[in-house]
């Protein structure tokens, strides 16, 4: 009686499923996306492009831009 | 090409809300949605210190993770981008966003809740680059057009920088180096604070 209790107590926890949640990164399910440099302007010239971006890039520093006169 | 990054410089931002403004001005982005805001801490108080912040493009972005239609993605620029299509306004990617980066429209008595908008990077979206339907759902595609995003170019004190990530923390290591406070403040000390000074536990004492 009792090793049939133990047993069906012990069975029980067989069917148990782990509650922890996994968290899976998705799949992108909407329309593809072209790059940056296939369009008209740049007609999928990806040096012209990143040569546009660099400028741009270092144009944000000016100290590089002209003779920096004070502590920034 | 390395991953887009934006930078925000606290000892450089005025408040000026210029960055704000570009970006309302270029994307033409209606009443109620902010894709960049300025925060200030201590407002009013001497010394109080102002950041710019709009959607991150996190390196593992935990929009992406939740968003239960999987209209999140990511271009080879390290931009993140969405396709509105498929959004259903659930709000789920509003509460795991750290920064509030995601914006919903409002609209109606019931204050009905619209497709995400959130900054592109000033990328777009999923549409033709540069074409009126881009514009009308995203906004205008710069960098297709080879430009930065307009807030970091309007910056009128460059504390917000944005662009290649290497390109943009050489210019601001260089710039707190020059700062003459010595190099110590580029590092791991400014970013997470100094150990607290415990007093020295005594020898057999129970810690």
């Amino acid at each position: 009686m009792l090793a049939a209790a133990a047993f069906a107590l012990g069975a029980a926890g067989c069917g148990e499923k782990t509650s922890v949640t996994v968290y899976k990164q998705g799949h992108y399910q909407g329309k593809p996306d072209k790059q940056p440099w296939d369009n008209d302007l740049f007609k999928g010239d990806k040096l012209a492009w990143e040569q546009a971006i660099k400028a741009r890039n270092e144009r944000q520093d000016e100290t590089s831009r002209g003779t920096p006169t004070a502590k920034n | 090409m390395a991953r887009m990054k934006f930078l925000a410089d606290a000892e450089r931002c005025i408040e000026c809300n210029g960055c704000v403004t570009a970006c309302k001005q270029e994307h033409e982005i209606p009443w109620g949605v902010n894709r960049r805001r300025v925060v200030t801490l201590n407002d009013g108080v001497p010394g109080e210190k102002s950041i710019s912040v709009a959607c991150m493009h996190c390196s593992d972005a935990p929009c992406m993770a939740v968003c239960p239609v999987d209209c999140f993605y990511k271009t080879t620029e390290g931009v993140v981008l969405h396709d509105k299509d498929l959004c259903i306004g659930c709000g789920y990617c509003f509460y795991a966003c750290p920064f509030g980066a995601p914006q919903f429209p409002q609209d109606g008595a019931f204050g009905l809740r619209g497709k995400m908008d959130k900054c592109t990077f000033c990328a777009g979206g999923p549409e033709a680059d540069n074409s009126a339907a881009e514009y009308r759902k995203y906004g205008r595609n710069r960098l297709a057009e080879g430009k930065l995003p307009a807030c970091a170019e309007m910056c009128a004190t460059k504390a917000l920088l944005g662009g290649d990530a290497d390109v943009i923390s050489d210019i601001y290591r260089n710039r707190v180096l020059r700062r003459g406070i010595g190099s110590e403040v580029w590092g791991w000390g400014t970013a997470y604070g100094k150990p607290e000074q415990r007093p020295a536990a005594k020898p057999g004492a129970k810690s």
